[in-house]
């Protein structure tokens, strides 16, 4: 049967080459080593120096020997994110406020950049000319819908206003 | 050094920032020849992942040449042409010894449940990645492997994710010769898990997806069945009916949080973030394999909860097998792969964009526009 097989793809390059009946889902425990129970005891590799702030999750022990140094946490979404990793991965507590600091980091971005004299450019930042080009449809859609959407809420304030007096 | 540059959900830009120097003994600096972007950049571009940092540059798939090398580094020097794999790994831990390394214990401070990777925010440790004219790699005696002088450097760069993860995720579906093997997603990584799945003998590949044009690509490049799911009412009564009624002996997850296809998922998952993305690929993954059966995730999810019907699980006594890739441990077979001509991962770049126009890039891929299956970034100086 399985030599009916191997004729039926010959035309498939390489059918069959890692095909290996002991290809079990046993991975990874075939690379099993035993040092599992020596627990956290490996030999470490040097420890990098610590330049800037980096939070750690509580379910280890300390920093890892390397650990990226990219934006430290600042502002009002740092003080966001150190409350957060005050719970473990396994909480809420942990990834809620995550969310809500990348929230408030995106606001802090743009402060930033007017700070430096930057206006950003937003359009530019979502790609809008690659959508001009190859899906003008959808971005005059888009455009058309915000616009409507606007006019209905500032009608619609108006005539709250107008109700009031 | 030029480098992109995340300002929030849907919102990036090349922008000039300091370029990186060495931190550690183990480090070393390589300058970037080319990078691609990933489905798994599009969960942090959407504003998926928790503890994303505006300011902080994606890339975990890149190649480059050895500029600065730290005093503890034996293996590679100055001027060396490397592939980097996406995970940073000391090699040392007990998980780097199982060969687990997407699994290193010493990369990542910020979470213990998945290891360091560049330019994956800081719920993978915080580095700055290689969509950008430098990046700085530690442990580079561990992941950096020399690109062999007959490679392609778009077959080398297609190495340090795509391929070793579409060929893991075929290869943890524990395929038996003549397996229906059903693949959701035919985006880079379900375009590669589908063509792997032949090497390890699979009888039949069908892969579902809703992009047409991703799906005519399949078809031609893995040689398999491919179909849209939103031409059927439920894929899950569809993968049953096409499987004599049995269900799938392997289906594999190539999705992840960004799935489409079920509203209330794309509700809940997407918009609210309510659940850790959207689990509409996974639940019809668990609910079309056969009793006994195999689901394989490599698909990406945030790392809270997902709605998926684990009693189904339970009562079909389907195995779960899930991992990031573990990119250095696969390379020796699929560089040796590509040479007899069994995997051409070249083939599914679709564009090749200046890295100053990253922001084009991430929306074209994003939205899936111009026949988009695999952007590649080039940076300024390397392409003078
Ligand atoms: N585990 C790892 O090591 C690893 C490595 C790389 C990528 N990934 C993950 O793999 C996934 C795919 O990556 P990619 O680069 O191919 O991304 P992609 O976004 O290009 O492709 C995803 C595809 O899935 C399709 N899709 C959406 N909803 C679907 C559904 N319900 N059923 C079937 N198809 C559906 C989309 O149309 C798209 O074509 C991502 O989640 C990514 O994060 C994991
Ligand atoms: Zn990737
Ligand atoms: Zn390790």
């Amino acid at each position: 049967m399985i030599m009916d097989l191997e004729k039926k793809f010959a035309h498939i390059k390489g059918w069959g080459v890692d095909a290996d009946p002991k290809n079990e889902p046993t991975y990874p425990m075939k690379k099993y080593t035993g040092d599992d129970h020596q627990r956290l005891n490996w030999e470490r590799p040097e420890e990098q120096p610590v330049t800037v702030e980096i939070l750690h999750s509580n379910e280890r022990p300390g920093l890892p020997a390397v650990f990226g140094t990219s934006t430290p946490p600042s502002g009002l979404s740092g003080n966001i994110r150190r409350f957060a990793f005050k719970y473990s991965e396994s909480s809420y507590g942990h990834w809620l406020p995550l969310l809500l600091a990348d929230r408030v980091n995106v606001v802090e971005g743009i402060i930033d950049d007017l700070r430096k004299g930057h206006v950003p450019n937003i359009f530019a930042e979502k790609g809008y000319k690659a959508a001009w080009t190859h899906n003008r449809a959808g971005v005059i859609k888009k455009v058309a819908i915000t616009a409507l959407a606007t006019t209905a809420l500032i009608l619609l304030w108006k005539s709250g206003k107008a109700k009031k007096r | 050094m030029l480098a992109m540059n995340y300002r929030g959900p849907f919102r990036v830009r090349a922008e000039q920032k300091p370029a990186p120097e060495i931190l550690h003994p183990e480090d070393a600096i390589v300058r970037v020849l080319r990078s691609c972007i990933c489905g798994s950049d599009l969960h942090l571009y959407h504003g998926l992942v928790p503890d994303t940092r505006v300011g902080t540059t994606f890339g975990h798939e890149f190649i480059g040449i050895v500029e600065d090398i730290g005093p503890g580094v034996k293996n590679l020097k100055v001027g060396d042409k490397v592939l980097v794999p996406f995970n940073i790994a000391c090699g040392k831990c007990a998980f780097c010894k199982q060969e687990l390394f997407g699994n290193c214990h010493e990369s990542n401070p910020e979470a213990t449940a998945v290891g360091g990777i560049y330019g994956y925010s800081h719920t993978a440790g915080g580095f700055d990645g290689g969509q950008a004219e430098y990046v700085r790699v530690p442990y580079a005696d561990v992941g950096p492997v020399i690109i062999p002088e007959d490679m392609d450097p778009d077959d080398a760069v297609l190495l340090t994710d795509v391929v070793p993860t579409g060929y893991q995720a075929a290869e943890m579906g524990g395929i038996k010769k003549g397996d229906t093997v059903v693949v959701f997603g035919a985006g880079p990584v379900g375009i590669m898990a589908a063509k792997c799945a032949w090497l390890f003998g699979a009888g039949r590949v069908i892969v579902i997806d809703h992009i047409e044009y991703r799906l005519d690509f399949v078809r031609k490049y893995a040689q398999c069945e491919a179909y849209n799911f939103r031409s059927m009412e439920d894929p899950v009564v569809f993968l049953k009916k096409t499987t004599d009624w049995f269900g799938a002996d392997v289906c594999i997850d190539a999705v992840g949080g960004d799935a489409a296809g079920n509203a209330m998922q794309t509700i809940t998952g997407r918009k609210l973030m309510l659940q850790a993305g959207s689990a509409t690929a996974l639940h019809w993954a668990i609910n079309s394999v056969k009793k006994g059966g195999i689901v394989s995730i490599v698909g990406v999810y945030g790392p809270t909860d997902n709605l998926i019907p684990i009693g189904n699980v339970v009562n079909k006594g389907i195995t779960i097998r899930a991992n990031q890739a573990s990119v250095k441990r696969l390379l020796p077979r699929l560089i040796e792969h590509i040479r007899s001509g069994y995997i051409d991962p070249k083939a599914i770049i679709s564009h090749r964009v200046p890295l100053e126009e990253v922001a084009d890039a991430y929306h074209i891929f994003s939205a899936k526009l111009d026949n988009c299956i695999k952007p590649i970034l080039i940076p300024p100086s390397a392409r003078q």
